[in-house]
């Protein structure tokens, strides 16, 4: 590229193009470097292209094997038969949904106990804030099955462990959400409530929590649904729920139940979405307008 | 001023029973009834968890102190966490080189038609009601057991995630610049390169990132269904109640998972500056 004449002895462009010059020699650094990790990690996942092409069918015939019944007859021509076992299922479902409740509703107690203890401004000690927040941090970065596993040794299997590891992962999740709310509340109030002699606990139920409490509410229900998703895989380890019915039949192989399972539980997640999306916009619309 | 003075000004505050009240009152009691109800059909009783508590004590304390027996057993686990933090990093960068045409088509705003823009906005929320654990369980059909399958589990649900967030990311963008490559008779590909991508890029990198660390978790547990990583060793240590080596397993997962966290949002802040996150 030929430079105009006007712009040659120009200073600002010499320092215009040492600049593009040094941004692009990072991005094709960065861009060598993330290729590098790449290959290193598909080495270490024993990633296998070869392999994959050979199979990829397996995939397709897979996903379309699940909409046909053992008669060979396309499962959406008989429904009855594709959804024979819907009563035991839907009771699955529900004993999922009751699962996800329970452990939402425990562990958002929990961590309604919890973030005060969390929060700067509430707790003067920080060695206790400290305590707090690694406890709570380690029991949300435990994935909830892991707990599932260990609860099932413990309380034989069954939805009480299933519940149970919901309520300990939600109870880390939400305690530090709430946290940062606590922490972000008008500290005008507190000090009202303090100013004519309120102890700890009446300064919390009265100046914090009817600031904070459509907040709390709103990031429960979130994760209510997070947890309904949750408690569907828990059943994989014995922990109650459809899962247990949904890995038996994959494992299997009764590809119909398969896509009967996964359509139901797909259902039941966006039902459940719809519904809290609602309640949370109506939540949130009371905020606003109060 | 008295007490009764105010009571008389503003006799609306001091109503026993108002409206709202009925109403909040009733729907507490209905969510209290549905809760109880649940205990009941989760089959939940103070023996159980009398019984249960007494048991995780038992075993707490039967995990100290963490150890992992040998060091050829240490190595293991360490190849094992190298293969799940290898899984989470090329999946959610296959994931998000996926998600990126795909996610142009689910924006209101840039997709072709409605119909287009319906159907991939569904096929996300699909893709996104199957569980990671699922997926994994289906791959493990395709490619057979091991960390191949887990990788593929993570790409798939991952897809779903990073189409959504792409596509509402894309959403937000700001129209003018579009309007200005349109105005210098840009079609509606060099819209999208040159308007939507360099407003786009440095949100999509940073939920890259987000989910460069949670798939790091994700990775964890994929194994417990037998695809590949420190969670297939994790579960075996559990069932054989080697408590042990459970808890220093779970130490390396915590560990390894603050590291990569604390790197991801280096990397963040280095890229996108402490203001966006």
């Amino acid at each position: 590229m030929t430079t105009p004449l006007f712009l040659a002895n120009n200073p600002l462009l010499g320092a215009y193009q040492l600049a593009t010059q040094q941004r692009r020699w990072q991005l094709v650094m960065g861009v060598v470097m993330v290729v590098l990790l790449s290959l290193l990690a598909a080495w270490g996942a024993e990633v296998d292209l070869f392999k994959f092409y050979e199979n990829i069918g397996n995939f397709t015939s897979y996903i379309g094997r699940i909409f046909y019944l053992d008669s060979g007859l396309a499962a959406i021509r008989d429904p009855f038969e594709w959804f024979w076992g819907l009563d035991k299922w839907l009771w699955l479902l529900l004993e999922t949904l009751m699962m996800a409740y329970v452990g939402t509703v425990l562990g958002a107690l929990g961590a309604v106990l919890l973030c005060f203890m969390a929060s700067k401004n509430m707790t003067r000690s920080a060695y206790l804030v400290f305590v707090t927040r690694r406890f709570m941090e380690f029991s949300r970065t435990v994935p909830e099955i892991v707990f599932a596993l260990i609860f099932v040794f413990a309380f034989g299997l069954g939805p009480v462990a299933g519940v149970l590891a919901i309520a300990i992962h939600t109870m880390g999740a939400l305690g530090k959400l709430f946290a940062e709310v606590v922490e972000n509340v008008d500290m005008k109030p507190v000090q009202g409530v303090i100013a004519t002699g309120g102890n700890w606990l009446e300064k919390i139920r009265f100046a914090v929590i009817p600031q904070v409490l459509s907040n709390f509410a709103s990031y429960s229900l979130l994760r209510f649904e997070i947890n309904v998703r949750g408690a569907a895989v828990l059943g994989f380890v014995g922990a109650g729920g459809i899962g247990e019915t949904l890995i038996s039949a994959i494992r299997k192989f009764y590809y119909s139940d398969v896509s009967a399972l996964l359509i139901l539980i797909i259902l039941t997640v966006m039902i459940i979405d719809g519904l809290t999306e609602k309640l949370r916009h109506s939540l949130i619309g009371t905020e606003v307008y109060k | 001023m008295n007490a009764l003075a105010i009571r008389n000004k503003f006799p609306q505050y001091f109503k026993k029973i108002t409206r709202h009240g009925v109403v909040t009152i009733s729907v507490a009691f209905f969510f209290l009834v549905l809760f109880a109800v649940s205990l009941v059909k989760l089959e939940f009783s103070v023996l159980r968890l009398f019984n249960g508590f007494t048991g995780l004590l038992d075993v707490v304390r039967l995990m100290f102190p963490p150890s992992a027996d040998s060091w050829s057993t240490f190595y293991t686990y360490l190849k094992a966490m190298g293969e799940t933090v290898a899984i989470a990093f090329l999946g959610t960068l296959l994931a998000a080189i996926i998600a990126l045409p795909l996610s142009v088509l689910a924006a209101r705003n840039t997709t072709i038609n409605r119909i287009v823009h319906f159907l991939a906005r569904r096929s996300f929320d699909t893709i996104r009601g199957v569980d990671i654990l699922i997926w994994a369980l289906i791959w493990i059909n395709v490619v057979g057991l091991g960390p191949f399958a887990g990788l593929l589990a993570i790409v798939c649900a991952d897809i779903g995630s990073f189409g959504k967030l792409f596509s509402e990311a894309i959403e937000a963008a700001d129209r003018k610049p579009v309007d200005g490559i349109a105005s210098t008779g840009g079609n509606s590909l060099h819209q999208i390169r040159f308007a939507i991508i360099p407003q786009v890029l440095p949100v999509f990198l940073s939920q890259v990132l987000y989910y460069f660390e949670s798939n790091t978790r994700s990775a964890t547990i994929i194994g417990i269904v037998g695809a590949g990583g420190i969670g297939l060793i994790l579960s075996e240590q559990i069932r054989i109640l080697e408590f042990q080596n459970v808890s220093f397993i779970i130490l390396m997962i915590l560990l390894v998972v603050s590291v990569i966290d604390w790197l991801c949002s280096k990397i963040r802040f280095s890229i996108i500056g402490k203001n966006l996150h």
